[in-house]
């Protein structure tokens, strides 16, 4: 059995053992299924077999993508316009650092992804739209791109079509919030990256007012061998409900933080204990954040489930980006959540006010009380400002959401280290070194 | 006094590159933040005579073209040293210990934050979550990714960028 | 219509509107920032939070933005929810963590619409202990204060500037917590229309700065219902007064003319009423020519005196009210009455007054402007003439927009969505014009050209469409369009001074009806009572009047500086051959000079009286003071001396009466004045007068403390539905055309105005000001054809010796009395042409030189403009004093004197 049929995201680079390029990747069956999807089925078949693989969004909401494809108006437009498909390959969700690595890997299977995403919702115009800090993989990518245009994977008449995809990298200016898909369309558009309100839907209108799809770059690389392979192979590599295989990764006092690609629904202890090496030495694992910053606080009591999307939203958290950040004893809680919140309220766009004005001023607090300034009702003016901005719907995108779900669930689970601070005037964990 | 101050705000060589951005997209104005990106890139950053004539050239406002600039972290509006250290200071490196890093970086530059050494040798800026947090701490240095980033490194670290 | 029920109370919405608007439109209170009843929703500032209920067994239910939700039937929501109220005091807890606790010195304090919401959300307690965000503020030229500090991030300022206004000088610069909105560096707001920021803003941001030179709480201010004398649009305004001093001018809702906007012109142009060089005696001219001042009698006795004699002519004025000239046109008899035009305007005009009165074509008003799907500019710079209308044709380019997110089923409220969903497209507007113009930018297609070339252009554009086919693009395709429009819309005006500009573009509509569509036509004129005039007959032209003045005869000349409507050497000869000169005026001026009478007349803030607008719609404005000294109503003075000379028919008691008696005369018109606004009998259900003053007026008897202790007595109103006090009432929902400010409980701010609406965007209650004098639409003539030559070749002007003139109107200082408004004065340019870059390189100058000419008095600043023809020359109307131009070519040398006038600089910018 070839690596392919269980990892089929990292396999190939696992066998090359380094980044894979045009030779590498033909010689083991690469854009093998984007010929046949474009040569054998139509494009509503591609999106069916998308559907019935169940393939979920990987950015960090888990939208399933053959639905989000299918919104898309299919055929020609009636005004002859254009529809664009796009890569978001933004991540600068904190704690997340998979796309990156799957760019400089394996950017093959990222265009052919795109490139039958692209076929089955009717698009000519494709943008991976990368970070700006992201040099070395956009090399990387812009040499596989130059390649698949070579070779005639890219450009006009693909495999004696009529379909014509035109690719191309968009470098951003750099802003959290250009990683949500309606603001990044705007940054495509040379704006502002304020997020658009939805409706309209990118589907229905998204760059340039034209349909658009917007899809992550590690659910567009899962597309290749779910058209090769088929749903219901891609469906059997799941443990849990959920299908295929997930990129997680691990950050924080391990012995060996990294990156694996593994069978989705495997469990937070196996990924930690027997992928990442278990814990340092000295330390000891206090709680985590399961997937990027922008989701709650996981605990002890939460080890032993399975990372897959409903699991761990029944838990209380989101399974987000699939990269988890460790917060062991020598962390304090309230610095910690003062670091996330900095992150957040920096890179709040200023639109919308709770956003814009409470994430400052929670952050101010959290500074307060890690200096030993907090004053009694300080928890109470976080958590009304936790329940009132992170209510979806109460701000104007999910920025504001994603930040208030580390600080709500902090509050929740490590309220006894924000009372101290409070009481005592001082932190407690000053003196472990980390302060 | 740098080369960039002596010539045009805007040369020929940017505006070629900038006119092959615009022949990709649907209208001028939307590479506004490419040719930003552009202009910065051979300068370093992007003054005001810049800026007006960027707008001039992709039919903005420079009202509104500044609004795009001032909205982006990697876009400067001001000048910066010859490298610029973008140091992570998001929640991985921050459980590895990037705030105590931080302050050594700060100490061995003799700077703050936000500020340019005297010798225009380096810019110190934060920047948030690298995307390699299994190597934490980490920094870019223009565009190199620096991995495992400790103070006994430093040293060695800068020796490249002079 | 959708039925939704709010707090358990059941309401009507028509379907499509967001809960918001729906939610006031029911008079409800719910605080919002970032939601403009002009420019639809983004949601940015969260504030309109209410809770919406699955159905009637959630008792939860989930918190939404009312301005970004859909009314539907059977919604059910709750406004008074605890979990709503609070959230929205968070909001304002939120927005107050940086805003300053400044309201005591801020120039929005007392109609703040944050303080207002602040209120009515009920926070008050600080929790927020961080410093507070500072700025660095701009300097925004005369008109527009700036403190950043005070800023609340609602996007409205940009979204009016930009999005709505077309300007591009102001934006949102900076992200997160750290947003400025502001210029990229200090200077002057370019946009025409930068004024409404202050009343955009719904803090103390943007405020008008020449109303804080002498500031006053808009408690204390006494006001009344205006009308703009700026243009012949007509805006409707708030004036209001305090010690005397007309201080500030706010824009009047009127759901067909200006809604919520009025431009800069309109809002700072009304100071000439506290000016310096404000007649306020009357003046009789001794024998060694020296005026004597301050004897109303021996002034109306001398008066008299010159009266008596069976050759006297009577010079009216297209700025004097339509009260002013009927009673001057009384008093003199209509065979020697000249409505006070120009020549040229003369011409034009009674070329519109054809068009207008046997042409049959719809005059739209500028509600109806924006519902057009193809505009023509034919000829008129609308941005300078007729500024609203150039807003308005800004909105009318975006009604495809609104066609595709229909279709995209994108709410048309929704702002962004429906700017970001259409991109560029937009409705075409094409341009014919002599020079740049401020609507170029929006513009599918423009062609430049001389009134010759445009009115020669034009015909061929009505005979392309009538079916003889022209090589010309641009005739093709704006024939094309015009054809293929539903709504197709011809802009044009008199300030060309080219009566076959107008001709032509009647052509073009006369052409499109003889294709069976309905083509809306306008005429701008430039003055506020232009188009009185085009009701109004007259026995002598100006020409001949002046010619007869030279012969001897007598003269009264109301409110007309005859120096800018003739050419100096006549007014020169009439001026010293004449019998005697009774002028009546505002403002000093040369003609005032050269009278042997002066009364003082009042400004239009100090009377009431009726301006007849482009529409010929007749609207009132009231007395927003008495005025002081010697000043009274022009029609007053002249009514006086009517009945000192025994002429009964040319003598009034009220200004109803006079209003009376001018509609009567009015030839094939009938309106009565009911029609066109509240009579002084007017009262208030309960019988209450409407009261100028607000119910916070402070300091009635501490106003004149330095003169005496007692409170004076309030004067009585005889004359207008108001009273002089705080007795009386706000008549909102009675009559919406006098409400004298717009205040409401709880709504302090000028966004009460909905209180006063039937609907959000609707009429005003009771009342919308004014009436049409002509219904439209009318039938065409029958003769209709001969009027309209399709072929005008024949080019008027001779270019063989130098560059042929043009007029050029600038919204800054081509207009008399607002020329005389300093912060006008301070924001206009000098006396400038506008040449091509060719013509100027010839000339050796450059932008900026200095030239002169013989044909032209003063100095002039060269301006470049690549649109200008070659061989052809703009002249900036007014600024040099004059108003009329050479017919013939003129040239043009260097002056190497020449100073360019310094932004700031406070000469005055009329003749001095
Ligand atoms: C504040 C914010 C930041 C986001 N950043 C990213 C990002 O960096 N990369 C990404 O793929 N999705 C990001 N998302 C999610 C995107 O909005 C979008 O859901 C995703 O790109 C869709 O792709 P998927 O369906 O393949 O996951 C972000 C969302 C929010 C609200
Ligand atoms: S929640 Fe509001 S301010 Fe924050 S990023 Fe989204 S739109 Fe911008
Ligand atoms: S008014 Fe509704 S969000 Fe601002």
């Amino acid at each position: 059995m070839s690596s392919l049929d269980t990892k089929p995201l990292t396999g190939r680079v696992e066998e090359v053992g380094g980044p894979v390029f045009l030779a590498d990747y033909e010689a083991s069956g690469g854009y093998v299924a984007a010929r046949k999807a474009i040569t054998q089925m139509t494009p509503s078949e591609v999106i069916d077999e998308v559907k019935d693989s169940n393939l979920r969004g990987r950015g960090g909401a888990g939208f399933p993508t053959g639905t989000k494809w299918g919104f898309v108006p299919p055929g020609p437009s009636p005004d002859g316009g254009v529809k664009y498909l796009v890569c978001n390959g933004d991540e600068m969700e904190p704690g997340t650092f998979k796309d990156r690595w799957l760019i400089s890997n394996n950017p093959h299977s990222l265009i052919e992804g795109m490139l039958i995403g692209a076929y089955a919702i009717g698009a000519t115009k494709a943008y991976v739209f990368l970070r700006g800090e992201y040099f070395e993989p956009k090399a990387k990518l812009a040499k596989a791109i130059d390649e698949a245009k070579a070779a005639g994977y890219l450009g006009d008449g693909l495999f004696g079509s009529d379909f014509d995809l035109d690719l191309r990298i968009h470098s951003s200016g750099g802003r959290y919030i250009c990683g949500e898909e309606t603001a990044l369309l705007n940054a495509l558009e040379g704006k502002r990256a304020q997020p658009r309100n939805k409706p309209p839907f990118p589907p229905a209108s998204g760059a340039w007012g034209r349909p658009t799809i917007v899809n992550n770059v590690e659910t567009y690389c899962n597309v290749p061998s779910i058209i090769e392979k088929g749903a219901d192979w891609y469906r059997d590599l799941g443990l849990t409900e959920d299908a295929g295989t997930k990129i997680y990764g691990v950050s924080g006092r391990v012995n060996q933080p990294g990156l694996w690609e593994l069978p989705i629904g495997t469990t937070i202890r196996e990924i930690i204990d027997e992928h990442a090496g278990g814990m340092q030495d000295g330390y000891h694992l206090r709680g985590l954040l399961p997937g990027g910053a922008s989701t709650d606080f996981l605990v002890e009591e939460h080890f032993d489930l399975a990372m897959d999307y409903g699991t761990i939203q029944a838990a209380g958290s989101r399974m987000g980006t699939g990269t988890m950040i460790l917060m062991d004893d020598s962390i304090c809680p309230v610095d910690m959540s003062r670091n996330l919140q900095h992150f957040f309220a920096q890179e709040s766009c200023g639109f919308c006010t709770p956003c814009r004005e409470g994430l400052p001023w929670i952050e101010s607090l959290l500074l307060d009380i890690e200096e030993g300034r907090g004053q009694p009702g300080d928890l109470e003016i976080l958590d009304q400002n936790a329940q009132y901005i992170g209510a979806p719907g109460n701000t104007f995108c999910l920025h504001a959401t994603g930040a208030i779900e580390p600080l709500q669930s902090a509050l929740k689970y490590f309220r006894d280290d924000f009372e101290r601070h409070i009481v005592e005037g001082k932190c407690p964990y000053r003196t472990n070194g980390n302060a | 006094m740098s080369e960039a101050e002596l010539i045009p705000a805007l040369s020929p060589e940017e505006v070629v590159e900038i006119e092959s951005e615009i022949s990709h997209l649907p209208d001028r104005q939307s590479a506004a933040i490419d040719a930003l990106m552009i202009v910065q890139k051979h300068r370093g950053w992007v003054s005001d005579e810049s800026l007006s004539a960027i707008a001039n050239l992709i039919g903005m406002s420079t009202a509104e073209l500044d609004g795009v600039a001032t909205f982006y972290n990697l876009i400067y509006r001001q000048p910066v040293g010859r490298h610029v250290i973008s140091m992570c200071d998001s929640v991985s490196c921050y459980v590895m210990g990037a705030d105590g890093l931080a302050k050594d970086l700060e100490a061995k530059l003799g700077i703050r934050f936000g500020e340019t050494t005297p010798d225009e040798r380096f810019t110190l800026l934060p920047i948030v979550c690298l995307g390699a947090c299994d190597k934490a701490p980490t920094m870019q240095i223009d565009e190199d990714l620096i991995e495992s980033v400790s103070a006994d490194r430093l040293d060695e670290i800068f020796e490249k960028y002079t | 219509m959708a039925t939704f029920t709010v707090d358990g109370k059941q309401y009507e919405a028509a379907a499509g509107t967001n809960l918001l608007q729906a939610i006031l439109s029911q008079s409800l209170d719910l605080p919002y920032f970032c939601w403009h009843p002009a420019m639809g929703s983004v949601g940015a500032c969260r504030q309109c939070a209410v809770i919406q209920y699955q159905d009637a067994e959630d008792e939860r239910g989930r918190l939404t933005m009312a301005c970004m939700t859909d009314v539907q039937e059977g919604m059910i929501v709750s406004v008074e929810a605890a979990h709503a109220r609070d959230f929205r005091a968070s909001v304002i807890e939120w927005l107050m963590e940086n805003h300053p606790h400044d309201c005591p010195v801020c120039e929005e304090g007392g109609e703040c619409h944050l303080q207002d919401m602040t209120v009515m959300t009920g926070h008050s307690v600080r929790r927020y202990r961080d410093k507070k965000r500072t700025w660095e503020n701009q300097d925004l030229g005369p008109f527009i204060g700036h403190e950043m500090n005070r800023c609340i991030t609602c996007y409205r300022c940009v979204r009016f500037y930009q999005d709505y206004a077309g300007g591009t000088d102001l934006g949102a610069l900076g992200s997160r917590d750290r947003m400025f909105f502001g210029r990229v560096e200090d200077g002057v707001l370019e946009s025409e229309f930068a004024g409404n920021l202050v009343e955009v803003c719904p803090t103390g941001v943007f405020t008008d700065k020449p109303f804080a030179q002498s500031y006053t709480r808009k408690w204390d201010l006494q006001s009344a219902a205006a009308i703009c004398p700026g243009c012949s649009v007509g805006c409707n305004t708030f004036a209001s007064e305090r010690y005397g001093e007309l201080r500030r001018i706010h824009n009047r809702y009127h759901n067909d003319l200006n809604k919520y906007f009025i431009c800069d012109r309109g809002r700072f142009g009304s100071h000439f009423v506290n000016s310096q060089k404000r007649i306020r005696h009357a003046a009789v001219k001794a024998d060694d020519g020296v005026f004597e001042y301050g004897d109303i009698d021996a002034a109306l006795n001398r008066a008299v005196e010159l009266l008596k004699s069976d050759d006297v002519v009577g010079i009216g004025s297209p700025r004097a009210s339509m009260e002013a000239n009927h009673a001057l046109r009384q008093l003199v008899g209509e065979e020697n009455f000249s409505r006070g035009l120009s020549e040229s305007d003369r011409v034009v005009i009674d070329q519109a007054c054809s068009i207008l009165m046997k042409g049959g074509f719809r005059v739209p008003s500028v509600t109806e402007v924006e519902d057009a799907d193809v505009t023509f500019v034919i000829g008129e710079d609308i941005s300078n003439t007729a500024p609203r209308i150039a807003l308005a044709i800004r909105q009318a380019t975006r009604n495809v927009s609104y066609e595709m997110a229909k279709t995209a089923n994108i709410p048309l409220w929704q702002d962004a969505g429906v700017r970001g969903h259409a991109q560029h497209e937009r409705n075409p507007l094409y341009i014919a014009a002599s020079n740049s113009t401020r609507l170029d930018d929006i513009a599918e297609a423009i062609v430049n050209g001389t009134s010759d070339g445009i009115a020669q252009i034009a015909s061929q554009i009505a005979s392309q469409i009538s079916g003889t086919s022209h090589e010309n693009a641009f005739i093709q395709s704006v024939a094309q369009a015009l054809l293929a429009a539903e709504r197709p819309l011809l802009v044009t005006g008199t300030s060309s001074r080219d009566p076959n500009v107008l001709k032509a573009s009647a052509a073009i509509a006369w052409a499109l009806r003889a294709k069976g569509k309905e083509p809306a036509l306008i005429i701008a004129g430039s003055e506020a009572n232009s188009f009185d005039a085009v009701v109004t007959c007259e026995g002598v032209t100006l020409a001949e009047a002046l010619t007869r003045m030279a012969d001897g005869a007598r003269a009264v000349i109301l409110e007309n500086d005859v120096y800018r409507r003739a050419p100096a050497d006549v007014v020169d000869r009439a001026l010293t051959g004449t019998g005697g000169l009774i002028a009546l005026d505002v403002v000093e001026n040369e003609t005032v000079a050269n009278a042997n009478v002066v009364l003082p007349a009042a400004s239009y803030a100090e009377q009431t009286g009726s301006f007849v607008n482009y529409e010929t719609r007749a609207q009132r404005f009231y007395q927003v003071f008495q005025p002081k000294d010697d000043i009274l109503p022009a029609w007053q003075w002249l009514s006086t001396l009517a009945s000192r000379i025994g002429k009964t028919d040319a003598s009034w008691a009220t200004v109803d009466e006079v209003t009376r008696s001018t509609l009567a005369k009015l030839p094939g018109i009938d309106a009565t004045l009911e029609e066109l606004a509240p009579t002084k009998d007017f009262r208030i259900e309960g019988d209450h007068r409407v009261a100028r003053q607000t119910h916070r007026y402070s300091g009635r008897t501490a106003m004149d403390a330095d003169v005496s202790v007692h409170e004076p007595k309030a004067p009585l109103d005889n004359e207008t539905p108001y009273s002089y006090s705080m007795e009386g009432q706000n008549p909102g929902d009675q009559n919406g055309s006098v409400i004298p400010y717009s205040w409401s409980p709880g709504w302090n701010s000028n966004q009460s105005i909905f209180k006063f609406q039937a609907e959000v965007n609707g009429d005003l209650l009771g009342q919308s000001g004014g009436k049409r004098l002509f219904d439209v639409p009318l039938e065409p003539d029958a003769e209709i054809d001969k009027e309209f030559d399709f072929s005008i070749t024949e080019v008027t002007r001779n270019a063989n010796d130098g560059l042929v003139p043009f007029p050029v109107h600038d919204v800054f200082g081509s207009d008399e009395l607002s020329a005389q408004s300093w912060p006008v004065a301070k924001r206009a340019k000098g006396p400038y042409v506008v040449i091509h870059p060719s013509d100027a390189s010839a000339l050796n100058a450059t932008s900026g030189s200095g030239v002169r000419s013989d044909a032209l008095v003063g100095s002039f600043e060269v301006v470049l403009d690549e649109r200008v023809q070659t061989g052809s020359v703009g002249v900036a109307v007014g600024l040099n004093g004059r108003t009329e131009i050479p017919d013939e070519g003129i040239e043009l040398v260097i002056d190497p004197n020449f100073e360019p006038r310094q932004l700031g600089d406070e000469r005055v910018i009329a003749k001095s």
